[in-house]
């Protein structure tokens, strides 16, 4: 077991590898570098920007730039923001993402909270009414996009009802402890719920199937020949076979979620790495952009990797050799 | 006194609702009974009834499948009207049941011993140590002498013999008076097949169990059963002691099954199967329900079908072939 986690983390060394490889050739293939825009200012001789670029590195051939990038990625040293002047990469993606993990996980306990349950019960009643209403509202959660639920969102709940506010993180500067949580709370149902809406569609029709899927085995039947209580035919026995491919699409979500937070952060001007991600992209700064790219892909191959240890400690027939 | 039957099942139908309002008629009024100890078997071929008789009695038929009538006794209760919690006392307590698959009949993510102790813990009051030497001693007794390492292990590392005897073990942890086993070597080795049979049989009389002993080898009958009722699209067409059966089978299929059994000291030109198929249960032809492959067809067969009747005492048959039958 220990063995086969040590050997799943040393697999993910060189696709980490490769996956900078990857940011960086594609930074580097982007027309332009961030001088480019001031290029033509005719009170600025060009030998100057080469001077520039000279100083930075930007005229070594591209494997040794590579190799100084990833070095001093691996150190930690993320660069300095060549947009926000004098502000290194890592403090201004470190006071952003606190907000992104918030959201996404207000997002992801939603969609759990909301999808197991109701799965469970289409699943146990499959063709009453809240089985079709459950698979209407699947349909529609995966159609809409995150932006357009997003608007309408603020539309209704914010601007016509008024019950939660559209953008920011929070509201009161001046409290602090619980009510400062409920603040947060407050400021992230919006985003949180429009965040949420696809998992929660695909997590629900997954749990139908798979309870549907084992509640038809032969070992349920056994379980109930036993004399098993529904509870626990359902919770003990069901529940934990069904659950198996749920925690592996769980390693998936990580990463979607994170990648959803992009926009649905920038639609309700939520102050978390998406913003700052789409204003690098609108600014050229290519620091930051690389950074948030790597750390996105990082966070999808460790979603992936938690998915594969908890697979092994839930399901006992995989095999550790 | 005589003695109480352990089970007893009056006019049992059950039914299975399709699509396009057509209905399967799986087990369409059979009757029959089971004494103390007795070891009765159920054949047929496949798709005649005989698995869905058996969760019929344990109350285990899922949608779209309905007992639509009928009654059911289990030493002189009658458990028919039992709601599900009273079933759940039921089953495993007083009736167990083994099935045909072992590789798939226990659940791959807990450990033999959680699945044993499981049901000992559910109807017999013991606790946890008590529970978990109880399903030592039960995997002993079926053979499995690694029984204490074997209570942590896995249903996938072992093979499909062993998890046979660990759903025997279960079957007889909570001193049952009834074994259902539903084919419970057709999955198996031929070698292993004796070996799990021989157990079951041992087990039987050491608990001093009835058993329904469901097949579809008329070979394995001939060597375990008491009594036999052979079953054909959902009804019992013959029924009477393993002997006079094997000796002077009167129905038709009875005669077809019995000719298809390969055996040693016979001629092997006598080797024939019966022609054609089982009807599905949702079309099954007017009158006699196996006129459709009887080589005795008569007129009468294909507008009438015959009741079970005696024609000696505890032999009845279903077939208009034979004097004492009454027409439906
Ligand atoms: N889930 C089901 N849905 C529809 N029909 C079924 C279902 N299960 C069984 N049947 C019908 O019942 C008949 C008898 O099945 P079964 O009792 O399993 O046969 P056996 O055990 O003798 O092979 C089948 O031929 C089929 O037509
Ligand atoms: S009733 Fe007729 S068709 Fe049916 S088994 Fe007897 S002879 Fe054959
Ligand atoms: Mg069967």
């Amino acid at each position: 077991m220990h063995k086969y986690i040590i050997r799943r983390i040393l697999v993910f060394i060189p696709m980490l590898i490769m996956l900078s490889i990857i940011v960086f050739a594609l930074a580097t293939a982007a027309p332009g570098d961030p001088f480019t825009g001031k290029i033509l200012d005719p009170t600025v001789d060009p030998e100057v920007f080469n001077e520039q670029r000279e100083a930075l590195g930007l005229n070594d051939p591209i494997p040794v730039q590579y190799l100084r990038w990833a070095t001093a990625m691996a150190k930690g040293d993320f660069g300095e923001s060549m947009y926000y002047k004098g502000r290194d990469v890592a403090s201004l993606i470190s006071e952003r993402i606190v907000n992104t993990v918030y959201l996404g996980v207000f997002a992801l306990v939603l969609t759990l909270i909301v999808a197991i349950p109701i799965g469970i019960y289409s699943a146990k009643n499959p063709y009453s009414p809240l089985d079709y209403g459950a698979t209407t509202f699947g349909f529609f959660g995966l159609a809409v996009p995150n932006f357009f639920f997003g608007l309408i969102a603020i539309y209704v709940f914010a601007i016509k009802l008024g019950w939660f506010p559209a953008q920011g993180t929070i509201s009161n500067i001046h409290v602090t402890g619980f009510a400062e949580f409920l603040d947060r709370i407050h400021h992230m149902v919006l985003p949180g719920i429009t965040l949420g809406l696809a998992g929660t569609a695909t997590y629900m029709r997954y749990m139908r199937s798979e309870v549907l899927d084992v509640l038809g085995s032969d070992y349920i039947r056994t379980a109930k020949a036993k004399g098993m209580s529904d509870r626990s035919v359902m919770y003990k026995h069901t529940l934990r076979n069904a659950m198996i491919p749920i925690i592996t699409l769980m390693g998936f979500e990580f990463g979607a979620l994170l990648s959803g937070a992009i926009i649905t952060e920038q639609v309700f001007s939520y102050p978390g790495l998406g913003t700052l991600f789409i204003n690098s992209i609108t600014n050229r700064d290519y620091p930051v952009i690389m950074s948030i790219t790597l750390l996105l892909g990082v966070a999808i191959l460790i979603g992936n990797l938690l998915a594969d240890i908890f697979y092994s400690i839930v399901d006992p027939r995989i095999r550790y050799d | 006194m005589i003695q109480q039957d352990v089970l007893q099942v009056d006019n049992l139908k059950t039914y299975f609702h399709l699509e396009e309002g057509r209905t399967a008629k799986a087990v369409d009024d059979i009757s029959f009974k089971i004494s103390p100890g007795e070891t009765v078997a159920l054949v047929g071929e496949s798709g005649s009834g005989k698995s869905i008789s058996a969760l019929s009695i344990m109350q285990l038929i899922n949608k779209p499948g309905r007992i639509e009538g009928g009654k059911i006794t289990l030493n002189g209760e009658e458990i028919t009207n039992y709601n599900a919690k009273q079933m759940t006392k039921i089953r495993g307590n007083d009736i167990a049941m083994i099935f045909q698959e072992p590789m798939t009949a226990l659940n791959p993510v807990f450990t033999i011993g959680n699945q044993i102790t499981e049901i000992i813990r559910k109807h017999k009051k013991m606790n946890k140590q008590e529970a978990h030497q109880h399903a030592v001693d039960l995997l002993k007794l079926v053979g499995l002498s690694r029984a204490e390492e074997m209570m942590k292990e896995y249903p996938h590392q072992l093979s499909g013999g062993m998890r046979q005897r660990v759903m025997i073990a279960m079957a007889i942890s909570c001193d049952p008076k009834l074994l259902i086993a539903d084919e419970p070597t057709t999955a198996l080795d031929v070698t292993i097949q004796a070996q799990i049979l021989d157990l079951m049989k041992e087990m039987k009389e050491r608990f001093e169990m009835a058993l329904l002993l469901i097949t579809h080898d008329v070979g394995v009958v001939s060597q375990y059963a008491d009594r036999v009722m052979v079953m054909y699209g959902g009804q019992i067409v013959e029924e009477s002691t393993v002997d006079v059966l094997l000796e002077s089978p009167k129905h038709p299929y009875t005669q077809g099954l019995l000719a298809s059994l390969p055996m040693v000291d016979k001629d092997v030109a006598r080797l024939g199967t019966i022609k054609g198929t089982v009807p599905p249960a949702y079309d099954f032809p007017a009158g006699c329900r196996f006129s459709t492959r009887c080589p005795h067809v008569m007129e009468q067969c294909l507008s009438h079908n015959p009741s079970l009747s005696d024609i000696e005492s505890e032999h009845k048959v279903r077939c208009h072939l034979y004097p004492s039958e009454v027409e439906e």
